[in-house]
Order: C-alpha cells, then structure tokens, then sequence
C-alpha cells in the first residue's frame, strides 16, 4: 500500500479540532435548544409564506447538504475538496437528462424514481473517480486538484451540446407527482427537502461515531499511523468521497426540483467557491454548522442588496459583503460561526466542563 | 538527461520520436495526401505559434504562482487577481501616456506593492497554517475581484499595441508552395513573437539567478527547508517579502501581455487562476522549469485543440491533467 504522505504538507488543524472527544452519545437527545429548533423547523409552512418558505428555508436546507457533504470530507476526512457542488451538478443534470424536462431531444423520459437512482449512483461514481484522481495528493493540492475538476466540469457542460445542451442547459425539468400530491408544491417540497436534510445530518451524525468514522478522522490526523495500523489509508479516503458524493448528489437532486432547470451558471466556479464559504462560515468541525453558514448566506445573498440600498451604499457590492464577511471569519475564528457561539457560550460558563455544551442551531 | 534515458528507454524512445514527428511537421513540405487528411499546414503551424506564445504567457503567470508556493507553501489563489490588476493598470498607464513599456514597469512595481502587503499584513500572521492562508486568499480573490468590478466596470479592455510592434513578419517557414514552385512564408504578429521571448528571457533569468547567484542560493534552501536556513541566521522573512514581491510582479507583467494579446474583463483573473493550476500541477509544484514544460505543453494543447478538436477544446486540458495526475502525482519536473 502507498502512502503519498509528505510531511511538508500537513494540514494544521484549527485547536477545536483537536480538542473534540472522539466519541459523543447521541447528542441531540438532551439538548433542549435542539429539540426547539426541531419543532420549529416541523411547522414552518404555518409561519413562513410561499417565498420564506422555498426561497429561504429549502434553498437554505439544499444548499446547507450539499456544503455538509463538504463538511464531512474536510472535518473528518480532512481533505478540502472544492468539487461538491459539481457532483450536485452533475446529479442534477443526470436527473434532467435521464427525467423528463423541455429539451424532448436530451432527455429519455424515464420516470423519476428511475432517473433519481440512476442520477445517485452516476454522481456516486462521477464523485469517487474524482476522489480517487484527488487522494492521490495531500492537503492543499486536494483544493487545486477538485477546484481544477469543478471547473473542467462547467467548461465541458457549456461546450456539450449533446448531453448538457451548452451554456442554455436544460429547461422545465419535470417533478414527481404521486399520491395525487405534486411535490413541487411549496408546503410538500419543503417537507421533502427537510426530509432529506434530516437524514443526510443523522447520517453524518451517526458515520462519525461509526468505525469507519473513526478510522477516517484517524487517518485525518496521522495517517503514517493509521498506516502502520493496518489501516488502508487510501480506501477509507476514497470511501469518504464516496459518502460526500452521494449527499451531494441527494442535494443535486433537490436543487434541480426546486428550480425546475440546470445550467452551467449553476455549476460554475463561483459556485463551488460559495459552497465552501458557506461550510466555513458555519464552521466544519460540527455537521451542523454548513446549515448555519447556508442561512447566513442565502439571508445575506437575498437581503444584502436591500439592506445596502437602505444605508445607501451600492446594492451591487453583495460578493464585497460576503467576501469580507468570509475574511473576517477565517480571520477570527477557526471554527466558523460555530466557533465564535462556543467561545461565547465559554465565556459565559467558565467553569464549564461539557465540551459540547455549545451545539448552536441555526 | 542521460539518466532518464538510462532508466526510462521506453519513455525516452517515445518522447525522441514525438520530438521528430513535430518537427518535421514544422519545417518539411506537406505532401498533398497529409494536407487532405488534416487540413492546410498554414493552419496547423499558426496554432503552433499560437500555443507556444501563450505558453510564455502561461508561465508568466505561473511561475510567480510557483515560486511562491515552492518557498512559502501558500497557494495563493489571489494571483488571478493580481494578473488582472496588473492588467488594469497596465492599461490605464497606456492609455494615459501612451507608453507601453512604461505601462510594464507601472504595473510590475504596483502589483509587487501589493504583494509585499499581502504578505506582511496578512500572510505572516497565519505562518504554517496552509490551508487557512489558502482560505484567506480565496477571501481575497473574491474581494479584489468585486473592487475591480467596482472599479473598471464589466467592459473588455485591450492594451494598445505600439505602433513599432504592429504588424506580421515572415518567417523562413514553407507553408505551402504555389503551383508556379515558389513557395509561400508563414506570417506571424511580431508583437506576439517579442513577448514569447521577453518570456522566455525573463524565464532563464529567473532560472540563472535562482541557480547561479547567492540570494538564489538562499530562496533553493528556503525551499527544501525554510526552518533549518531560518536557523543558520538567514532573515527569512525579508526573503519571505521579497519572493512574494516577485511572484507578484510577474503576474502583474503577465496582466499586461494578457492584455495586449487579448482583453481584459471580470473573469479573467479566475480563467488564468485555474491556468496557472494545471500548468504548475502538470509541470511540478514549486519548479520553475516544470512550470515552463506546463505552459508550453498547456498552451499547444489549448490551441492545437481549438483547431482541430473545437469543442473540447479546454477540457483537454484539464484531461492532460488528469493524466500526468494518474502517472506522475507529483508533476513531471518536481523532485520528490
């Protein structure tokens, strides 16, 4: 087995992460700030209206599992990989293609609960063939090597006419209808996004106290050890690609849905560059931190414009914000907003011998 | 040389035989047969030239990205920015006093101010921590990049040629023969011919000073191991300043070539970022020469492809890559 480890290249690790115990219970089942986040996320169609509802709150949850798959891959897996939001992408354009949608000459028409698994499966592999080429380097090559794939991605969509139909992509995507329910509505498909949502969380939740988990944020920080452990370092790295990918591939599905069509601007590298804003914002040592740092973003992508307006400044400088805002963070703290709450929460309790005393909820 | 002949004959068979086949494609006659299967050898030798000028282009912009990685590790993914700036200013001085030259010196000074700032306010406080100072420059890049949006506006922008530089010349390469037996001379911008070799001038000087002079000597030891030269007295971190200064003029320099060659607009600084990625990834981390085999070879692949590969043309790119990712993880030229 082959270790490409370079000790010049290693990764340092914000302390929080470090300091974190290895094992945790469950453990959301005694907080009570999570049970009312919670709740209140299970009746949101009666607080929020149509455009709270699917512009803010689905947008959030979508854009929030396609950065934890991300979060999954850098906190435990360590490797920062900038090519997520092209295997959402990538299973969004397969569930159009595949699916039903406007371009009759692109798409075979197949049901959706044909097309969706196909599409999982697709980004599944499209994901780990990445991961597989990305492990093969370490720590700050794994951005280069998955930023230089993202953007091969967009280029080839916008220059394939036969499957991606160029930089027009695909229009008018269908949407599961069953039930005599058309899940595209809003209250429907705000349930299916949290739905989806809920279950990538747990699932990263549970993978991380999971052996696998383990061995994988062992590999994280040694990973000769791990080796000479008996460990197959490699495999557990590409194995994590492999989960990542399928979340985003799950998110992928959902933001086709929302917006009923894909194109290479949705893919671009901008694009992939927000989502790992998003997950170091909220922070990456915690599964919930991306959603965090999905709601400041899309608050901030929605509202920045207005509230420039308002204090008089030009609403056009909305990536100036979110690129300061970005700065300040990384600057700060190393642990994102999650972080900043935790430290607060410390200095609150300075006695406090409860590690993880500090789960904030967006 | 000889000993990757002596340990590679295979690949060294394959690479002489390469170097042939493209030679004689340049300098022979086309026989008509060849012409028919793959087009005019005008065609052909224009995208040549075409690919090997952006090479030097390429490697302006990467080798400030490399030797700043090979001394400090800090993939600085705000060195698009930089080249656009450069551009911006190189552009605003030209149109301003008319002078090109004048704009290269401008822009040189200007974008190395900026990185000597970069690097005393923001990269010394985070020393070590490599992926947060790639954090940091991602931050950055899409600061600078709103700023010049904010600043220029979304227009194309294109450096005046001087008047001395416009215009093709000939070169003692047949591009066909005419049917009275007299034959035909490939013309060539000469603009483009005298930035290729400001490259590579500026290339062999930077591979001279880097083996030949004493500060070179320090920048080498710095590479292999920056805490051990720390340790014997050397300053590291005027050396530190001083790189980066470098790295980043020459991406404000490459700015200016970029856009007297073509245009400058938001975007670019992100489509030379991801260049000057495959071109170090393909030629070596942190080698000058491996950026240089990364340029020439991206910068062939990136117009032979536009000619007779159209549509995928920039994905090809991005498969070489993949390949030399798949064979060699390191990059051609790196050490390891």
């Amino acid at each position: 087995m082959s270790v490409t480890h370079d000790a010049r290249v290693q990764i340092h690790k914000p302390a929080a992460t470090a300091q974190r115990p290895a094992v945790r219970g469950w453990p959301d089942i005694n907080n009570p700030a999570a049970w009312i986040v919670a709740v209140i996320l299970l009746i949101m169609p009666l607080i929020a209206n149509g455009f709270f509802l699917i512009e803010i709150f689905a947008t959030t949850l979508i854009l929030g599992t396609i950065a934890l798959s991300l979060m999954f891959l850098a906190g435990y897996g360590g490797m920062v990989s900038l090519m997520q939001l092209t295997i959402a992408g990538f299973a969004a354009y397969m569930v159009a293609v595949f699916g039903v949608s406007g371009n009759a000459n692109i798409s075979l028409g197949w049901p959706w609960w044909l097309a969706v698994p196909m599409a999982l499966t697709l980004a599944t592999i499209f994901g780990t063939l990445g991961g597989a080429l990305a492990v093969r380097t370490e720590g700050i090559y794994t951005i280069m090597i998955t930023l230089a794939i993202g953007a091969a991605f967009y280029y080839f969509t916008n220059q394939n006419w036969a499957i991606f139909n160029g930089h027009t992509g695909i229009n008018n995507v269908s949407t599961p209808h069953f039930w005599g329910v058309d899940w595209r509505w809003d209250i429907p498909f705000y349930y299916v996004v949290l739905a989806v949502a809920a279950i990538c969380y747990f699932a990263v939740d549970y993978i991380s106290r999971a052996p696998f988990g383990l061995a994988l944020q062992g590999v994280r920080d040694n990973p000769r050890r791990m080796a000479a452990l008996g460990f197959n370092v490699n495999a557990h790295r590409v194995a994590a690609y492999a989960v990542a990918s399928f979340i985003a591939g799950l998110a992928g599905v959902l933001q086709v849905w929302n917006y009923r069509q894909i194109s290479p601007g949705s893919v671009s590298v901008g694009a992939c560059i927000d989502v790992l804003i998003i997950a170091v914002v909220g922070g990456i040592t915690r599964p919930i931190g991306p959603y965090i740092g999905a709601l400041v973003f899309v608050l901030l992508r929605t509202f920045a414009l207005d509230f420039l307006v308002k204090i008089g400044l030009d609403g056009n400088r909305f990536r100036l914000l979110i690129g300061l805002g970005f700065l300040a963070i990384v600057f700060w703290s190393s642990d994102g907003v999650i972080g900043l709450w935790q430290r607060w929460r410390q200095s609150q309790r300075p006695r406090s011998d409860h590690p993880g005393g500090g789960r904030g909820h967006g | 040389m000889t000993r990757f002949v002596e340990r590679h004959p295979a690949w060294a068979l394959i690479v002489i035989i390469a170097i042939a086949v493209a030679l004689w494609l340049i300098f022979a006659v086309w026989p008509p047969g060849l012409e028919e299967a793959i087009g005019r050898k005008r065609v052909f030798l224009n995208a040549v030239f075409n690919g090997i000028t952006l090479g030097g282009l390429y490697f302006l912009v990467a080798s400030g990205f490399t030797l700043i990685f090979g001394l400090m590790r800090n993939v600085n993914l705000a060195h698009g920015s930089l080249y656009l700036f450069g551009g911006y200013v190189g552009y605003a001085i030209s149109a301003s006093t008319g002078s090109w030259i004048l704009s290269f010196i401008v822009a040189f000074i200007l974008t190395a101010l900026v990185g000597v700032l970069l690097q005393v306010l923001v990269f010394r406080r985070m020393e070590g921590q490599d992926l947060r100072q790639t954090m940091v420059t991602i931050g950055l890049s899409i600061v600078f990049a709103d700023l010049m949006l904010w600043a220029c506006g979304g227009d194309f922008y294109q450096i005046q040629t001087p008047n001395w530089l416009i215009g093709p010349i000939e070169l003692p390469l047949i591009t066909a023969v005419k049917s009275s037996g007299e034959p035909v001379y490939l013309r060539y911008p000469l603009v483009r011919l005298v930035i290729f070799l400001a490259s590579v001038i500026i290339g062999i000087a930077m591979w001279l000073s880097l083996n030949r002079t004493r500060i070179g000597m320090i920048i080498r030891a710095g590479v292999d191991d920056r805490d051990i030269l720390a340790a014997t007295g050397v300053r590291i971190q005027i050396v530190f300043v001083l790189v980066f200064a470098l790295g980043a003029g020459l991406a404000g320099i490459a700015g200016v070539v970029g856009g007297t060659f073509q245009s400058l607009s938001p975007g670019e600084d992100i489509r030379f970022l991801l260049a000057s990625l495959v071109v170090v990834i393909v030629g070596g981390m942190g080698s000058i020469p491996g950026a240089a085999l990364g340029a020439l070879i991206i910068g062939l692949a990136e117009q032979l492809g536009s000619v007779y590969i159209p549509t995928y043309a920039i994905v090809e790119t991005f498969l070489i890559m993949v390949l030399v990712l798949a064979l060699r993880p390191q990059g051609l030229l790196a050490r390891r």
